[in-house]
């Protein structure tokens, strides 16, 4: 028995796939339709967990911490294999988030990143029912909440430090993009730096006093930073918010980023270095200037040729899909941590990521659906250690 | 109305009035379906409606069809989309008709009526549900709470929709729970001609579910009359225990226009006073001055009756003062 064995099934799994199309876009839509900014998941779980309870599969509850979780028990069950979708999404719950499917696409935000991972958890137990996917390891499914921004993977980290679940390996399912595949995490530290003028307005600063430019200040201070090559390193300027109108001077002013780095030594040295930035413009400019810092990665993962990552890659390339590796700094840090063999893999093209009217295409999700069964089977017949 | 009737009307409000969340065990309603050897088909009526039309299929399919089997058959009958409506509807699965093209010996008529009416012909179910395409938060309640008090109870044959306020909606949104057309023109219409009938909460919802035997029996307006028709007929032929109505939540599709909702009202109109003529309606002079209405409290629905006399005063020169003031 080889890998050659899954890959020879993977052409009749595809070809079966398409007679459940409607039961997963369905639940696309339904997930799509429920709204779940980081911290108010519950609804958006709970419709996961109806899923899974229709399903009847072994066990289904949410933990403490609100994340959904399934097991569908295995033959032998010594061991589990983990698959994740994290449950929020960018979009605050004001916003409209009606769906619209056409012919080839399925448009409405936060349809890939990630309902439409969050709709192949909850339809994965109804395709091992038909298609008769039966599995020697127990199949542990995560719908993890708080995964972005403030939520910094509070979920699945909570999970994996209160689950007595062994292991063996795990695969985080991200809607986009189709030959994703991450299997290392970079060391990251993300924040927030917030100016505020004082309230007592000092007329004699006429033209000068605005928390816009203070952050200026420190925006152009940071860009002024050396960064070093090797290790790679980056600092992302995400986004700017401040002020309310032309004619008023903005009381506060907000930069949200992220400092990256292949070394974790370098994203300190960067962390200490944009702290001094903070106090000198502060005093400078005798503006109050606060640094938030709510979220870090430490870098790791498995190394190219573990035969968790080759397995992946030769499944994807018997299905014609070109791996596109990519660190992340997503739940597949969370795995790194506890030491846990894990990838992330896509399961479709998409488009306007993070707009109100991001959208995916439906046609190759049969192949990237495929590619996580494939995967799935191939951890579980244990051609990946 | 006596005030024995009133109470009455509330009795049969309370009594045929559900919300689609008393349905939610599909098991048990497809077990019921099949006890009862009744086949159920979906009517789509389509007019340029590709932006919606695709997630109605796939939802339907999904869990009305492939998880829970209710329904036997899906079809869209359209008027002649100019966009991707039928090959959106064909890509999920759906059935598809040109309403043309269905009994084509006669003369064809254009409008939604027509499509509806030649379901009957097209269909095969025993209970036919009809559900418009431009819904854009589709659910498949909007199928299971229209048809399950036909499967639990047999004396019923038709099942109207209703709807609360959309207030969590942004945009383009209109409250269909009290459409300006029920409340300005057809409530007090029936408040006046057809009191019973004012005990059906959204007397102009397009989602309905109805017996064949009932269907094959009434006449069909094919343009805005036709929901006004069928309550006055169905009521007309078989009382109003024949009906039953259900709160599926909200709805939230394109607002129209108040100058298209005057052709609405325009249409109804018409239907509406045929029939009330044929009935001999105009006869009774002393007509009703209850206008009665509805107010949702949490868990009850109960009909508001306000009392409107419209007193007159003669013209001013038939006052003797007047006469004798003015000369």
């Amino acid at each position: 028995m080889s890998i050659n064995t899954v890959i020879k099934k993977l052409p009749e799994i595809k070809s079966n796939l398409k007679e459940f199309r409607e039961i997963l876009l369905a639940n696309l839509v339904m997930i799509g339709e429920i709204p779940a900014p980081s911290f108010e998941e519950e609804r958006k779980i709970k419709f996961l967990m109806d899923r899974f309870t229709e399903s009847a599969i072994s066990e289904s509850n949410i933990d403490d911490c609100g994340n959904g979780v399934g097991l569908i028990k295995g033959s032998v069950g010594k061991k589990a294999i983990l698959v994740n979708a994290h449950a929020d999404t960018v979009f605050s719950a004001k916003t409209d988030h009606t769906m619209q499917v056409t012919a080839d696409t399925i448009t409405g935000p936060g349809v890939a990143d990630n309902s439409l991972g969050l709709a192949v958890l909850a339809t994965l137990p109804y395709l091992f029912e038909q298609l008769e996917l039966k599995f020697k390891n127990d199949i542990l499914l995560l719908g993890g909440v708080q995964s972005l921004g403030r939520g910094n993977l509070e979920g699945i980290r909570f999970f994996l430090d209160n689950s007595d679940f062994d292991i063996k390996a795990a695969i985080c399912v991200e809607g986009v993009e189709l030959g994703r595949l991450s299997y290392t995490s970079i060391g990251m530290l993300r924040g927030e730096i917030t100016c505020r003028v004082p309230e007592e307005y000092d007329w004699s600063r006429f033209g000068d006093a605005s928390a816009i430019l203070t952050l200026n200040e420190v925006i152009n201070k940071i860009n002024d930073m050396r960064l070093p090559k090797r290790p790679r390193t980056s600092v992302v300027m995400g986004s700017v918010h401040g002020g309310t109108s032309f004619n008023t001077i903005a009381k506060e002013a907000t930069l949200g980023f992220e400092v990256r780095s292949e070394s974790e030594e370098v994203v300190n040295d960067v962390g200490k270095t944009i702290e001094n930035i903070v106090t000198e413009v502060s005093s400078k400019t005798g503006d109050d200037v606060e640094l938030d810092i709510f979220a870090r990665r430490t870098p790791g993962g498995i190394p190219f040729e573990h035969p968790l990552n080759e397995c992946a890659r030769t499944i994807m390339s018997s299905l014609d899909i070109e791996p596109r590796l990519a660190p992340s700094t997503s739940e597949l840090a969370a795995l790194i941590d506890k030491k846990i063999p894990a990838l992330t893999l896509g399961i479709t093209n998409g488009d306007r990521i993070h707009k109100t009217d991001e959208s995916i295409v439906i046609e190759p999700i049969y192949n990237g659906l495929t590619q996580l069964l494939g995967t799935l089977i191939a951890i579980d017949g244990g051609y990946c250690e | 109305m006596t005030e024995d009737t009133v109470s009455d009307l509330q009795k049969w409000i309370n009594e045929n009035t559900y919300h689609h969340s008393q349905f939610w065990d599909l098991k048990k309603l497809v077990e019921a379906k099949e006890k009862m050897g009744l086949t159920i088909s979906l009517c789509l009526p389509t007019l340029n409606e590709e932006k919606t039309i695709g997630k109605e299929i796939i939802l339907f399919k999904s869990e009305l069809v492939n998880r829970y089997p209710l329904l036997d058959e899906i079809a869209v009958i359209d008027s002649g989309s100019e966009d991707n409506t039928i090959e959106v509807a064909k890509t999920y699965g759906a059935d598809t008709y040109l309403a043309s093209d269905i009994l084509p010996n006669l003369e064809p008529k254009r409008g939604k009526g027509e499509n509806l009416w030649k379901a009957i012909y097209q269909l095969k179910g025993d209970i036919i549900v009809y559900v418009d395409a431009d819904i854009s938060n589709i659910h498949p309640r909007f199928v299971y709470g229209l048809v399950a008090p036909l499967i639990y109870r047999e004396e019923v044959k038709y099942v109207k929709a209703f709807y609360d306020r959309p207030l969590a909606f942004s945009g383009n949104v209109r409250a269909s729970g009290g459409g300006r057309v029920t409340e300005i023109l057809v409530r007090p219409l029936f408040s006046l001609f057809f009191p019973e009938l004012t005990a059906i909460i959204q007397p102009l919802s397009g989602e309905y579910a109805v017996r064949r035997e009932v269907l094959e029996q009434i006449a069909f307006p094919i343009g805005y009359g036709v929901e006004t028709s069928h309550l006055i007929d169905v009521y007309n032929k078989f009382g109003l225990q024949a009906f039953a109505q259900t709160d599926l939540d909200k709805r939230v599709h394109e607002n129209k226009p108040t100058i298209d909702l005057g052709k609405m009202a325009f249409g109804i109109l018409q239907t509406f006073l045929k029939r009330a003529q044929a009935l001999d309606k105009f006869q009774n002079v002393d007509h009703e001055t209850i206008l009665r209405q509805f107010q949702v409290t949490k868990d009850q629905y109960q009909q508001n009756l306000i009392e409107i006399v419209e007193e007159e005063r003669p013209p001013m020169i038939e006052i003797e003062e007047y006469k004798k003031k003015f000369g």
